[in-house]
């Protein structure tokens, strides 16, 4: 596994429109396979439009303690981007007359964010129903400035949705580097021990699975009963739900389908998978998301490719959400990954 | 026409058998889907002994296949390993058991 991002070693993939061309070229280019357009085409589904907007999604920043291998962002500590106190006061204003129900801070690790509590204190003065924080979980454990975390999301009833590849250490340990399954278990112990997934406790832990390599993934129920029999006798933890997010073919996960020549066959795959029921409550219809400079997106996977929502309103200064509400959604071939099987989202699987 | 036996991109092309006998073919994927639902025996063990026998039968479609299936399912490489040996350890008994045919000959006809 690479210690830096795509951008930093100044690899061809870090570039979103050099992902874009070899998501067009090759076998869709040529036929093979069809375009995502057709495809959802077939169903009636294009142009694909919004319904009505229920999550905010804000990247707080690119830097992360951690360099996953299969990272859709390229994080890492190498990154610097991070969103500016200046900006979380525009999404301030936005949180407080939006007519979404959900909150939903991302990265990079967010919490590496020096604005994040009081961002994070701010917004959750703002009545948002559920107010999710994505964390790492090994950024807890990292520095002793993070320690204190897990009772800062307790004060905050912050929704913790936190990634754990697997509930072994070889495949954990794997994608997302040395030592870090032994410290997500230590975290997600210190969690449970404030009260997180507790019975009679209204504190929310949810954790993600994504496949550790070039396979999708299978039924969420039957893994989420994995992992809970599997924590619960090895370690003693509690979560609420697992949420299974099939891993999308761009930044460093698309670096690896080409390096281990498995592009093709995962793309297959992710076609023949493709469902037209997952189409139907796709994220992107429901959700708009917020980069750390403050453009507008359809989705995480869309900002990393820099394709920015096709609206008059493309920045968070001049949010407007009837305005963006009428929006076309911009897709292209990635997105297949959010159609395939039983659909997969930020919330898990659709269907 | 490909000059080798098996290619790994012959396995998408499965389903194709259907169109020069579409109700066998029919008949045959009805048949196989419904075999790999849950059952008497959950999707996670039918998986396993689809591995084992894909070993046995020294199918290279169905071992990549099963393999895959696994993967997704959340089947350890170390599960999967015993899989393999049980499969192994059957096909390899089978022939040893025919060692028991060759001693009775032996034996009838020495004196």
């Amino acid at each position: 596994m690479s210690l830096k991002s795509l951008k930093a070693r100044e690899d061809d993939l870090s570039s979103p429109q050099r992902q874009l061309e070899l998501l067009s070229e090759g076998i869709f280019e040529e036929g093979e396979l069809p375009t995502f357009k057709d495809k959802i085409a077939e169903s009636g589904h294009f142009p694909l439009k919004p319904k009505k907007l229920e999550i905010l999604q804000l990247n707080l920043g690119y830097m992360c303690n951690q360099v996953c291998s299969h990272c859709h962002v390229d994080a890492g500590p190498d990154r610097k981007e991070v969103m500016t106190k200046e900006t979380m006061q525009q999404c301030l204003e936005v949180i407080k007359n939006t007519g979404a129900h959900t909150l939903d801070l991302t990265g990079g690790a967010p919490e590496m964010n020096p604005n994040f509590r009081w961002f994070v204190e701010e917004a959750s003065k703002a009545g948002i129903k559920d107010f999710i924080a994505r964390s790492n979980l090994t950024i807890i454990l990292a520095n002793k400035k993070y320690h204190d975390l897990p009772d800062f999301f307790k004060k905050h009833n912050v929704h913790v949705v936190s990634s754990l590849p697997f509930y072994k250490r070889e495949k954990t340990d794997k994608q997302r580097g040395n030592g870090v399954f032994d410290k997500s278990i230590k975290a997600l112990q210190l969690l449970n021990e404030v009260g997180y997934a507790q019975p009679g406790s209204d504190l929310k832990l949810d954790l993600v699975y994504n496949p550790s390599g070039a396979f999708l993934p299978t039924n969420q129920a039957a893994m989420e009963n994995d992992f809970k029999k599997a924590l619960k006798e090895d370690f003693n933890i509690d979560f609420n739900s697992l949420f299974a997010i099939t891993n999308l073919p761009i930044s460093r996960f698309l670096e690896y389908l080409i390096a281990s020549e498995n592009y093709e066959d995962y793309m297959y795959s992710l076609v023949d998978a493709y469902n037209p029921a997952a189409v139907e409550n796709v994220m992107c219809t429901n959700t708009i998301s917020i980069s750390w400079d403050g453009w507008l997106y359809d989705c995480d996977f869309n900002q990393m490719l820099d394709l920015k929502v096709n609206s008059k309103v493309k920045h968070i200064s001049e949010y407007n959400e009837d305005l963006l509400n009428d929006r076309n959604i911009i897709i292209s071939q990635h997105c297949y990954g959010c159609t395939a099987g039983a659909g997969s989202s930020c919330q898990g699987s659709t269907i | 026409m490909s000059k080798s036996y098996y290619d790994p991109a012959d396995l998408r092309k499965f389903g194709e058998i259907t169109e020069w006998s579409e109700e066998l073919g029919k008949k045959f994927f009805d048949y196989y889907g419904k075999v790999f639902e849950e059952g008497a025996l959950s999707a996670r063990e039918k998986s396993l002994i689809a591995l084992a026998v894909s070993h046995v039968v020294k199918c290279p479609y169905c071992i990549d296949a099963y393999t895959k299936d696994g993967l997704q399912r959340g089947i350890t490489k170390e599960e999967m390993m015993e899989a393999v040996h049980a499969g192994a350890a059957i096909e390899s008994g089978a022939t040893l058991v025919h060692g028991v045919q060759m001693m009775n000959k032996y034996k009838k006809l020495s004196m």
